[in-house]
């Protein structure tokens, strides 16, 4: 039973995907308790797994019972099992969250979006447990189609935002594919662990070389990397904001679990680094990702856009933590994925919160909301100061491990960089709390009418916003068992 | 060099309809267009995929009895195949999709002109 | 000199953190609410001084806690210059808590349960600081500071409280972040943050890369200890209400800062590693030219407040120049200079806050014949200034003499003319005050009284600790011992 966990993640959600569908279709009342026992199933999965994982080593888990190379095997190993409990944790509770969000917003979609929302769970859980180079292409798709389709639902601004999406995803997806094509040309085998034993005899080669760009630019096209962003700040203003508090803290970090993974177990960063400076460029691209990302967000009047352009600068973070190729900044970047999950899915909360009660975006309309919606605001706080950097909550540990990592790589631009955008984070954030906390809510209606929204959709922010202070104190346990094993294996 | 490009062939073509369908999405302005170029970009992978399947004097890779299973050589690798019958059933689910938000945008637009459409979604 | 374990250091942060749940809970009872903070000071009180004993018999309480980060646990340690902050902080506290009363209740002031729970806050991050065994929780505790005394500037939520809340965040922030950077880069160079007696980086890093530790140092310390250039945030943060300008901008925030400063070169560099990169002239030049210049322009300023913002900034440059000087008595002066600074000042800040609750009198030039309508409060007055010129027998006298014999003793004879000149200007911008206030007629008719016994009672208290503190240095409290213990334990093994 215990061998099964790696593949009950993703299948649990796989199945109660289209249980959902078939019963939300005789009774609309079923869709959510079914997708919510889906999530649950498959975090309880994950949970057991980091557990066994933690005490004993990988899971492996081979489909069909074909053995690898030649079958598709699944592994939790540290990072995977990680990772899935956060994504589906973070999924969990948006899910409670999104619940009176869909009945408001979107009432007549929710047959198609819970199935859909399921699906795209079950296409990221699968990238995550997967150790075929393959099956990350097709779970990809899987979580990619089925979030087109999720976001696009809505106001009329949100297809055309998407339909970029759609055009970057595909380039992306594709040049993932691409890139595999040709390490299976040139190794015969499409296992992870077992293109990691052939690589190196193959390091000289040309199509090897070639894989890696791919591989990087297509991750890169998905996580919204610098130069690659260019499709998120649209799609994340437009969905409805249900939908984009499961989609905004969880698409873009799968990308990034996908070049995590590219790098620490099938190449090597030493390889990458000596044939094509591919670590540098990324953690170059990131460094102006995050001073554009930040300052785009400077420029913002609405809300979301503001978060987005955030996201996009948090996301070159984790890039960064991952292009400085030690074992501080992977570590960084991956404290980071878990702490950037839990912040947005905080903000974007709030976000959709506000839009619940007020029916409102505009920062500049938000005075003296803070005293109208004290929990939502509170929460709001508490993710703003993680993302400025503050102690105790988690924001400032992943930025602490990022500059230990940049001073050990002795690149002090990189420092500089992470210091000064904690500033550019505080002048966007404060601003927003400025206006909450300090106004008079004098003239608008929405907002002296507004209260907390409902208790569903409250309480998912406060678990979050306690999370995140209680993820910054005991962030040494997190780093020392997890993720040190992790960066180990890059020293 | 011809004979080169007789056995290089295949890949060139690829890098052609690939660069091909990669113009096609970020060049032209009309939104059926880029779909269209999306499917060759998409296309042209599945090419370079299945042509790397291909070996001199095998064929189909399903098991003939008479020729045995003893020589992989006699056939031609079905693992490519299989990988791209995948990637054609996304390319379809991919174009199926863009094409039902095409449908909504042309209803609520009237056009398809992506400049056209972002200037009228920029207006409040 | 030795460290053993008791759970007294965490007693002292719990209890004003527990103290914020109760005043927030009893927020809608102002009595109640009022108890609350007077009982934790005084309960933070007594838990500090009862370490005491201890430490001045060279054993240092201290406990560890979680690790924060693999290989740094958050821990304190109560050592010598520790407990100085940390007894002046916590004795100043109740002495504000009971003053506040007094000012908030003459003035209605709304939002008062804000007001007392984050002073709270304050004033554990303030312990916080003060114990911290090593430079990551020192880090921790010190931006927790920045972001806790955001809502005390911004009290009155003015259009002008609000920008100066901006200019007060954008300073100390980016010092803040500065200190992240030097924190990182000493693991980097040291592989340890903990702090120990004469300093525990060695030279290998090599010059260059050192003094770039130390600008860093520089920036994040020298922000909140109001060090020109970086100094402007402090008058503009005068627009808080008057407690809040005498315990944070008196004593607690700008005292992290200097503190700062004496961790930075006693336990962190060391001396001799100090004086080797030449970092030690930087610093007592910068402090030269603090010193001068903010005490001129305390000259030119109207509102009483921001002169006395000016001369607090004057004044935390006598402390560092003192640790910068580094011989052992200079060390004594400026450490001792910490507690004298703290208890004049804020008297003279609760002097200025009664007088506004009373008057609504913000500017010196209102000032005319104060002291015949309130002459308790500018008697006092013209004690404290007596005691920050440094005239005997306040205590301000006791520094400045330290001071000037460690500058002898460093052979820098400019820095003793530096600081007789600098009293001279402090009693050029004192006395006008007490000259408006005893000697010139105002034209008003209205008769005023003392303002009430909540702000008197604190303010004749503090004057009378300076007084005694003058006259018997190694009173109640022995900073005086604690002062020469820490110079001690920093210079011995020091080739001076």
């Amino acid at each position: 039973m215990m061998n099964h966990l790696p593949v009950i993640i993703p299948v649990a959600l796989l199945f109660f995907a289209f249980i959902t569908f078939l019963c939300g279709l005789w009774r609309r009342s079923l869709l959510f308790p079914l997708s919510l026992t889906g999530i649950s199933v498959s975090l309880a999965a994950a949970v057991l797994g980091l557990v066994r994982v933690l005490q004993y080593g990988p899971l492996h888990y081979f489909l069909g019972g074909w053995a690898p190379p030649l079958g598709i095997e699944y592994v939790l190993d540290n990072l995977s099992a990680f990772m899935s409990v956060l994504v589906l944790l973070v999924a969990f509770l948006s899910m409670i969250y999104s619940r009176q969000s869909f009945l408001k917003e979107v009432p007549d979609k929710i047959n198609a979006l819970y199935p859909l929302l399921l699906l795209m769970l079950a296409g990221m859980a699968g990238i995550i447990v997967t150790g075929d180079l393959f099956n990350v292409y097709v779970f990809l798709e899987i979580a990619s189609l089925t979030a087109y389709a999720v976001m696009g639902i809505g106001n009329d601004k949100a297809p055309v935002a998407v339909i970029r999406y759609i055009i970057l995803g595909t380039v992306g997806a594709c040049f993932y594919l691409l890139g595999v094509g040709f390490l299976y040309f040139v190794t015969g085998s499409l296992n992870m662990a077992d293109v990691a034993s052939l690589l190196p005899g193959l390091y000289g080669s040309r199509l090897v070389i070639a894989a890696a760009v791919f591989i990087v630019i297509g991750a890169g096209l998905k996580m919204a990397l610098f130069p690659f962003h260019i499709w998120l700040p649209d799609v994340y203003t437009y969905a409805p904001s249900g939908v984009i508090t499961f989609v905004a803290p969880l698409m873009t970090k799968v990308g990034a679990y996908i070049l995590i993974r590219m790098v620490v177990t099938v190449f090597l960063p030493e390889y990458l680094n000596n044939t094509l400076p591919i670590m540098s460029i990324i953690s170059w691209l990131a460094a102006a990702g995050i001073i554009v990302g930040s300052v785009m967000a400077i420029a913002q009047k609405d809300l979301r856009r503001m978060l987005a352009y955030s996201s996009v600068a948090q996301i070159s973070y984790i890039a960064l933590g991952i292009g400085l190729a030690n074992p501080l900044g992977l570590i960084g970047a991956l404290l980071h994925v878990l702490n950037h999950a839990f912040m947005k899915g905080c903000l974007f909360q709030v976000s959709g919160g506000i839009r619940y009660c007020t029916g409102l975006w505009q920062i500049p309309q938000f005075r003296g909301l803070g005293r109208r919606m004290p929990w939502t605001m509170a929460a709001f706080t508490v993710a703003a100061i993680s993302m400025v950097g503050i102690p105790p909550a988690a924001g400032f540990f992943s930025k602490w491990y990022l500059v230990l990592g940049s001073v050990q790589a002795d690149n002090w631009i990189f420092v500089a960089v992470i210091v000064l955008s904690s500033l550019l984070n505080a002048v966007y954030f404060f601003r927003v709390l400025e206006k909450v906390y300090l106004g008079e809510p004098g003239e608008n209606p929405a907002v002296t009418a507004a209260v907390d929204p409902p208790g569903s959709m409250v309480m998912p922010m406060i678990t979050l916003a306690a999370g995140i202070i209680i993820l910054g104190v005991i962030n040494a346990v997190i780093v020392t068992n997890i993720l040190q094993p992790i960066a180990s294996s890059l020293s | 060099m011809l004979h080169h490009l007789l056995d290089q062939y295949p890949y060139y073509l690829s890098t052609i309809l690939l660069a091909l369908g990669l113009w096609g999405m970020f060049a032209k302005h009309n939104l059926m267009k880029k779909l269209i170029g999306m499917n060759i970009f998409q296309v042209s992978i599945i090419l370079l995929f299945i042509s790397s399947a291909a070996k001199f004097g095998g064929t189909v890779p399903t098991f003939d009895p008479t020729i045995g299973a003893a020589d992989p050589a006699l056939y031609a690798n079905p693992l490519p195949h299989v990988l791209m019958l995948t990637a054609i059933v996304v390319m379809v689910a991919t174009t199926g999709v863009a094409l039902a938000f095409l449908l909504i945008i042309y209803r609520r637009y009237h056009t398809l002109d992506e400049q056209e459409i972002l200037r009228r979604m920029r207006e409040p | 000199m030795e460290t053993f374990y008791s759970i007294h250091p965490l007693i002292a942060l719990l209890i004003p953190l527990i103290a914020i749940g109760l005043i927030v809970l009893s927020g809608r009872r102002p009595n109640i609410r009022e108890f609350w903070t007077l009982a934790a000071s005084i309960a933070m009180f007594g838990t500090i001084f009862l370490m005491l004993p201890d430490v001045l018999s060279g054993r240092y309480p201290g406990i560890s806690l979680l690790n924060v980060s693999p290989g740094i646990s958050l821990a304190f340690t109560v050592d010598t210059a520790g407990i100085i902050f940390g007894l002046c902080a916590s004795a100043l506290w109740i002495a504000t808590s009971v003053y506040s009363i007094g000012y908030m209740r003459t003035l209605a002031e709304k939002k008062q349960t804000r007001y007392y729970a984050f002073f709270a806050l304050c004033l554990a991050s303030v312990v916080g600081i003060a114990f911290s065994a090593n430079l990551l929780t020192f880090v921790l505790f010190y931006e927790i500071l920045t972001i806790a005394t955001y809502p005390l500037v911004i009290h009155k939520e003015t259009p002008g409280a609000i920008s100066a809340g901006r200019k007060y965040l954008a300073y100390l922030l980016t010092g803040g972040l500065a200190l992240i950077a030097a924190a990182a880069l000493t693991y980097h160079y040291a592989g340890s943050l903990d702090f120990r007696s004469g300093g525990f980086l060695s030279n290998l890093p090599g010059e260059p890369n050192l003094m770039l530790l130390f600008v860093l140092f520089l920036i994040g310390f020298g922000m909140k200890s109001a060090l020109i250039p970086f100094h402007s945030w402090l008058p503009t943060a005068m627009i808080a209400p008057t407690p809040v300008s005498a315990l944070l901008h008196a004593v607690a925030v700008v005292n992290a800062g200097v503190f700062g400063f004496v961790r930075l070169v006693g336990y962190i560099f060391g001396p001799q590693l100090f004086h080797d990169i030449g970092a030690w002239q930087i610093l007592s030049i910068m402090a030269a030219v603090t010193i001068i210049i903010s005490s001129l322009l305390a000259m030119f300023q109207d509102n009483l407040k921001r002169r006395l913002a000016y001369s607090t900034i004057g004044h935390l440059s006598y402390i560092v120049l003192g640790v910068s000087l580094l011989s052992a008595d200079a060390w004594v002066g400026g450490v001792i200079h910490l507690v004298n600074h703290a208890v004049l000042k804020i008297t003279l800040f609760f002097c200025a806050g009664a007088i506004y609750a009373r008057t609504h009198v913000e500017n010196i030039s209102e000032l005319n014949g104060m002291g015949k309508q309130m002459p308790i409060t500018m008697g006092v007055f013209t004690l404290a200034a007596i005691g920050l010129v440094g005239i005997p027998p306040l205590n301000g006298f006791i520094s400045k003499w330290f001071l000037g014999q460690g500058a002898l003793d460093s052979g820098l004879w400019i820095y003793m003319g530096l600081l007789l000149l600098s009293g001279l200007l402090n009693a050029g911008y004192f006395f006008p005050i007490v000259r408006r206030a005893f000697f010139m007629t105002s034209e008003k008719r209205t008769r005023v009284s003392e303002a009430s016994a909540f702000m008197v009672v604190p303010l004749v208290v503090t004057a009378a600790l300076a007084l005694m503190l003058g006259l018997v240095p190694d009173g109640i409290f022995h900073f005086f011992k604690l002062a020469s213990d820490t110079a001690t334990s920093i210079f011995s093994g020091v080739a001076r």
